[in-house]
């Protein structure tokens, strides 16, 4: 093979290769490290270094070889200098050219001989100089040629882009991260919001403090026993904070009224799912649905419910979800006019109402989540937490809560072959 | 040895010269194995080097910018290096691009150990 075809095939080689490695996501300096080897290989170079401008400090040394790792450090470059580089031709690349202009290459000439670098060329992209690649003598001894020059010029350009690509990433990244984090601020923010909220509403209620912070750890709970992703956790948990905030527009002594309310009243009471659609309606959430979560949470599946009388399938998974925390609450709280249900009362009342007022696959993973945490499956004892240690002990709660999955699955499998 | 990624470089000494073996396709990966092993047998006292090729079908341009690496680190510890069983295609590139002025090839390892011989001092031990 005649010599100057083998340099082509040689050549490129390295240059498929070059854009291969600069095309990587990989680590930076290892990029930098195998295309100044490609660069030294392609020529036989025995010595170069790659430093990269970064900011107004010193070049940083990325890549070196050959030459000592102390060698190649501590040099500046000011703006004028860059601009030098700009445009400049080949001959004033030689750091022996002593008739250069260029104060950089004037200024560590003796540093630059003394370690065997011959060649000084600036990496630019996009008009600025973003480093420059340091080169030493041919392994041949030979001089450089216009081709060697040429071939200089491209992988140098190569090098360059490649590292203000990589640059960019990390900066895209870095910026990215940032963000991230703003952003998991401000749902912290959010959520503590939320909470001082919901708290705000439930002080309305001297019977109930504590009852919209209970609603939406309950449905959460359910929630996450139903498998749903961690974002729709977090907004049913929010849904239930404020599954209430309609309650702010109702009278005080009707919310606390020691007894059972009347008829008008009640219609008033009744005012506050609406009223708590039109309060979060016009707020961009961070999760979806929670107004109407806190709209549709007195619906029935059997459709007696309010305020628009839903049956079943046209209530929304989540108003289910905070319906049934919404009453598991109520029933499992001491109320003005009532003493709190035993738990064996609250069961019954779930397996009778599931497929009237409730969802039967809501209700069932309710006591799914209540189960495993009585059976001590769970690391946190969440649930009893809230009712108190008290409520969920002895064997016949396990016992409830089995029968009444087992009761809902035969009735989900029963409805199913109908 | 065995190298940190687990792949084999071979190697053995013959005196205080060390013999490396290079693999079929000399780049990166392969290349930064037989640098190492080259360094650790001079860091070990060898005083010479020999670089079998004789399973090499290919060196790329970053396996060339190593090898100048291996000989550049030879001459300062004073270590002749003699490149062994280098087939056809090869040698022209490293005649080409002047690797040949730095190195003395052999027609195999045999022939290496022998140009070698006349430098051989006490064996090292490892």
């Amino acid at each position: 093979m005649e010599p100057s075809t083998q340099k082509l095939i040689h050549t490129f080689g390295a240059l498929a290769d070059l854009g291969q490695e600069i095309a990587g996501t990989g680590d930076f300096t290892e990029m930098v490290r195998t295309s100044m080897h490609l660069l030294l290989g392609t020529l036989a170079l025995r010595r170069g270094a790659v430093l990269e401008c970064s900011g107004d400090g010193p070049l940083r040394c990325v890549a070196l070889w050959g030459v000592g790792d102390q060698a190649l450090t501590d040099f500046d470059i000011s703006d004028a200098e860059k601009e030098g580089f700009i445009g400049c031709e080949a001959i004033e690349w030689l750091v022996q050219n002593a008739s250069t202009t260029n104060g950089f290459l004037n200024r560590y000439r003796a540093k630059l001989v003394e370690n065997g670098i011959e060649l000084v060329l600036p990496m630019i992209v996009r008009g600025e100089v973003t480093g420059l690649v340091l080169l030493g003598g041919k392994a041949s001894g030979e001089e450089f040629s216009t081709e060697d020059f040429e071939t200089i010029r491209a992988m140098v350009r190569h090098i360059g882009v490649g590292i203000h690509t990589h640059r960019l990433l990390e900066q895209v990244a870095q910026r990215a991260q940032e963000n991230r984090r703003l952003y998991e601020e401000m749902r912290a923010i959010y959520r503590d919001t939320i909470r001082a909220f919901a708290a705000a509403i439930d002080i309305k209620d001297k019977y109930t403090q504590g009852h919209s912070e209970r609603v939406g750890r309950y449905s959460e709970i359910i929630a996450r026993e139903m498998g749903w992703s961690e974002d729709e956790v977090e907004g049913i948990q929010i849904a239930g904070y404020l599954h209430d905030v309609g309650k702010l527009i109702v009278d005080r002594n009707i919310i606390n009224a020691p007894y059972n309310i009347d008829a008008k009243l009640s219609n008033e009471l009744n005012r506050h799912p609406m009223a708590g659609y039109e309060i979060l309606a016009p707020i961009k959430h961070p999760y979806a649905d929670i107004p109407l979560m806190a709209k549709y949470h007195h619906e029935r599946i059997d459709g007696r419910g309010y305020p628009d009388g839903l049956t079943d399938e046209q209530i929304p998974l989540g108003a289910k979800i905070v319906s049934l925390a919404d009453s598991f609450d109520a029933m499992t709280t001491d109320r003005p006019y009532r003493r709190r249900r035993s738990f064996e009362d609250v069961v019954r009342d779930l397996r009778e109402s599931s497929g009237k007022q409730f969802d039967g696959k809501v209700v069932a993973a309710f006591a799914r989540a209540i189960l495993k945490e009585v059976n001590g499956e769970t690391k946190e004892r969440r649930i009893t937490k809230m009712l108190g240690k008290d409520y969920l002990e002895g064997e016949h709660v396990s016992t409830l809560l089995q029968d009444l999955i087992t009761d809902l699955s035969h009735e989900k499998a029963q409805k199913a072959q109908n | 040895m065995d190298t940190p990624s687990g792949k084999l470089v071979r190697s053995h000494c013959v005196g205080t010269t060390a013999v490396v073996y290079a693999s079929d396709y000399l780049n990166k990966l392969t290349g930064e194995k037989i640098e190492r092993e080259c360094r650790r047998q001079l860091n070990c006292g060898c005083r010479a080097l020999v670089i079998d090729f004789s399973d090499t079908k290919l060196v790329n341009s970053i396996g060339i910018s190593i090898l100048l690496g291996i000989i550049d680190v030879a001459e300062k510890n004073g270590a002749p290096i003699v490149f062994s069983e280098v087939n056809h295609p090869t040698v022209e590139l490293f005649e080409m691009l002047g690797l040949t002025r730095h190195v003395v090839l052999a027609k195999d390892e045999r022939e290496a150990l022998m140009n070698l011989s006349r430098y051989e001092t006490t064996p090292v031990v490892h």
